[in-house]
Formats: C-alpha cells, structure tokens, sequence
C-alpha cells in the first residue's frame, strides 16, 4: 500500500507563487500613472494587434501582463461584470474597486484551491470624473490588492522599473513627460525602448462619455519628442495643480464624437 | 389591459453623406398625453440610431439593452459590428418580443446608421415578427407614419443635402402632428421640439432645440405663404 505524500501548505503556497511569479517575471512589464488630465497605461508590448490595455467601461480601464490567455479571460469577464451591472443598475454604479474586488476574489480562489495559479498580475484603474483623485488597484496572481494613486508597476523587473519612475514621478504632470517617464522606465540601462515597442492608452478627462482612448502610431511618437523637450521641472511640484485646464490646447487628433 | 405608454412618430431619411433620423415628443395612454417630453430617438453606438414606436416601457428597454449589446460586443471583440450584424441584432430583440407584440404591447424600431463599408447611410425597418427589411432612401412608422411618410415621398429627391433632409423630416413630423393627435409638434411655449439626429462618417449627432426650431421656422414660414397663394412647396 502507498502513502500519499504529505507536503506542508507552508511548502504548496510557495511553489505555487514561485511558479506564478517566474510565469510574470518572463512577461514585459507595464507601467500606470496619473497624469494631469487622466491616468496613462504604457505597456511593453510589439503586437499592435495582441493587446494588453483595454477599455472595462466608461471610466474604467483594464491592462495586464503574464500569460496573454489568462488575462485575455480576466477582461472579458471585467467586462461582462460591469457591462451586466451598468444594465441592471445604472452607468454611474459601476467602479473599479468593486471590479478589483471581483479580481482578487478570483485570483485568490484559484491560487489555494487550483492545481495551477494563474501567471497573470492586473491592474484596474478608474478616472475620477470631478477632480484628481484617481485610482490604479493593482491585482497580483495570489488576489493581494494594493491601491496606488500615483503610479504602479505590473510584470518582469517591477521593482527596477518602480524605482526608475519613483525618481521621475511628478504630481499633475502632463501626458508628454509621464510618456516619456514611463518608457525611460521601462527601458532600464541595458536596453533601449522605442515608440514602436509600445502600448499606449488613457483614460482622460472630456465631454465624452467614454474617457478610454488608445494612442498609437504617429500620436505616441510625436508626445515621446514632446515630453523630451519639455524642460524636466524642480522637483518640487507646484503647490496647488489645477485640473481641466481651459487653456491645455485641444491636440487635433482627440475624437469628441466618441459615444 | 391598463393604459400603456405609446410613443408614436418616427422618421428616418437618407441623405448624400448619411442619415437623418426624428421623432416626436409625445407618448399617449389612451385618449390622454401622458408625457410630452419623452425621447424616442437614440444614438445605439457611433455610427448607428434607433427609434422607437409602440409601448415606450417596452421599446425603450429594448433600445437599453440593444446599446449594452453593441457596446460590450465592440469592447470583448475589439472591433466594432458590421451595419448589417447590428441589424440583425436588432431583429433578434424585436421577434423576442413576439410574445409581448400578440398581447398588444407591440414595439416597432426603425434603425438608421452609415454604413463604414459602403460609406453610406443606410436605414432598417421591422416588423412584429422582427423581419428586417432594408429601406432604399426613407420611411416613417407610428400613428402618424403615414402621413410623415408621404411628406417625406413628395418632398424627397436623390442627394439631397444635410439640412434639406433635415428639413423634410422636420416637414414630415410637423404634417403628422397636424393630422394625427398622438403625435406632438412644436412646442415654443415649453420649448420642447422633436429629437432630431444625423448619423454620418463623422458619426451620430443630435441637433440643439434651437436648430430644430428654427427648421420648424422655415416650414411653417412656408405654410404660411401657401395660405396667402404663395408656392405650394
């Protein structure tokens, strides 16, 4: 007669996260911020077809970094969940927090209780409508939640990327500089990022309903030659930031007849 | 049955570069207005409209859910649907409501949207059963379909400009109102006018009050030059 095998949970828990984290730490990275008008999502990410930043509803944004399968199944379901809830309720019920809390539900259920964890981390951020107190939860493969309001860093390298942008950061800045931040981030000292190698969307402040907008091509080049010429400000950032302001131009390429 | 909402009037026309899509205000149960300001036309995505006539509860439900479908299919899918698929979609709702439509609560939509393929406006009747049917240039449904229809049949031509359709359209609600009396007209003193729309390349859009009033204006300007042996147009 053969005995199973004991093997401690101690043990099973660290195998399990070991594995999910070589799974993430083979994935490119991405990196969320706030900027002055929105949060921004610059992703590492060659396919220009194969996303990993998508539109959740209206306000809410979804990007993940792993296993492209896994994440791809997350955001179908943040969809459904919140295309589900703005129907039964109302378009103003539905918000990340309740979505991330779905996230890590999941996440959390299918690391103790599956054979296999998910190789995914995700973040769910959400644009503050009336003011600057956006919100970027970040969902790791275990369901730990953590909440940034400043930026946050998903995939391989994270902690090397976090501390480049920590020492960028600047509260309010404009989308040109956090463009330019975010790829000189996720670039690192041994290799070069270009425009093309990246995924680049926001959620930014307008009249329109929905505030997710993808920036790609020629937009994402002509920001990156932007924010280099803006003059990198002290770093003490001004006292008091001024949101929606009526003087930013208007750049050409913003649809305003999005629904 | 208790009184039920009704919507009524509903007119949607082609024009050169996209569609034009109008209704009226007014919703009736029985003999009585019940509401003078519901809105019976909607933009169900960018570049596509739905209106509505029939049981408002019912139509507009419809159109909610409809929106919800054509939005999370753009989201999940990362592309948008085809005029077509949208259509058919729609047909699919309306024949689900089969049941309701043989206990009276009937909901008759009228889909208009500029197709990003043929890089035209096209528009999509229905009925009960939820059989779709394509208009070639225009159609009008409701109480006072008829009438708005045969404004819109005598006043229509190829290629008419964006504002002549809006024109005619704005015509075709004002005659329905004139003869049918569940459709509203113009209503300065409250300043309440018919929802009117375009739907183009550039995608939908609805006209301010003002601009519909002032549509009103020119026809009744005219109406009133008939009356004193000026042109009958």
């Amino acid at each position: 007669m053969t005995m199973p095998y004991y093997v401690a949970p101690e043990q099973v828990m660290k195998d399990r996260a070991e594995y999910a984290q070589k799974g993430i730490a083979r994935g490119r990275a991405l990196v969320g911020t706030t900027y002055d008008m929105g949060v921004l999502i610059v992703a590492e990410n060659p396919s220009s077809t194969l996303h990993k930043i998508s539109e959740i509803y209206d306000r809410v944004a979804f990007a993940g970094v792993g296993r492209y399968n896994e994440f791809d199944q997350l955001r179908v379901a943040g969809v459904r969940h919140a295309d589900t809830k703005g129907y039964a309720y109302s378009r103003e019920d539905v918000d990340a927090r309740s979505l991330a809390n779905v996230y890590a539900q999941y996440l959390g259920q299918v690391f103790t209780h599956e054979m296999k964890p998910l190789e995914v981390e995700i973040l769910v951020a959400e644009l503050d409508p009336d003011g600057d107190a956006h919100q970027l939860f970040h969902i790791a493969y275990d369901g730990t939640v953590a909440d940034e309001q400043r930026f946050t860093v998903l995939g391989g390298e994270a902690d090397a990327i976090a501390q480049r942008m920590t020492a960028r950061f600047r509260q309010a800045w404009p989308l040109s500089q956090a463009m330019v931040a975010c790829l000189a981030s996720l670039s690192g000292p041994s290799r070069v990022l270009h425009a093309n190698d990246l995924e680049v969307a926001v959620l930014e402040h307008g009249p329109w309903r929905r505030a997710f907008r993808r920036i790609e091509g020629k937009e994402v080049a002509g920001l990156l030659v932007d924010g280099e010429q803006v003059e990198v400000p002290s770093p003490q950032p001004p006292a008091v930031t001024k949101l929606l302001d009526t003087d930013r131009p208007v750049e050409e390429t913003i649809d305003p007849t999005d629904d | 049955m208790p009184p039920v909402a009704h919507g009524t009037t509903i007119v949607a026309l082609r024009f050169d570069t996209g569609v034009v899509i109008a209704g009226d205000r007014r919703a009736t149960e029985g003999n009585m207005i019940a509401h003078r300001s519901i809105e019976k036309v909607f933009p169900a995505d960018r570049h596509s409209a739905v209106a509505i006539a029939g049981a408002a509860g019912t139509a507009i439900e419809m159109v909610r859910l409809f929106q919800t479908q054509l939005e999370h299919y753009e989201k999940v899918e990362g592309t948008r649907l085809s005029l077509e698929g949208k259509a058919n979609q729609l047909g699919q709702m309306v024949s689900a409501n089969l049941p309701m439509a043989m206990q009276g609560l009937v909901v008759i939509p009228l889909f208009a949207g500029y197709d990003l393929r043929l890089k035209r406006g096209r528009i999509f009747t229905y009925d009960v059963t939820g059989g779709r049917f394509e208009e070639t240039d225009f159609h009008a449904t409701g109480s006072g379909g008829r009438d708005a229809k045969n404004t819109v049949k005598l006043g229509y031509r190829d290629r008419l400009g964006r504002d002549e359709a809006v024109e005619l359209a704005v015509a075709a609600l004002y005659e329905a109102a004139d003869e049918d009396t569940a459709t509203g007209g113009p209503d300065p003193i409250r300043g309440i006018y018919p929802v009117v729309a375009t739907v183009d390349a550039e995608g939908y859009s609805r006209l301010e009050d003002a601009q519909v009033a002032e549509h009103f204006s020119h026809v009744l300007e005219r109406r009133r030059l008939r009356g004193e042996g000026g042109e009958s147009s």
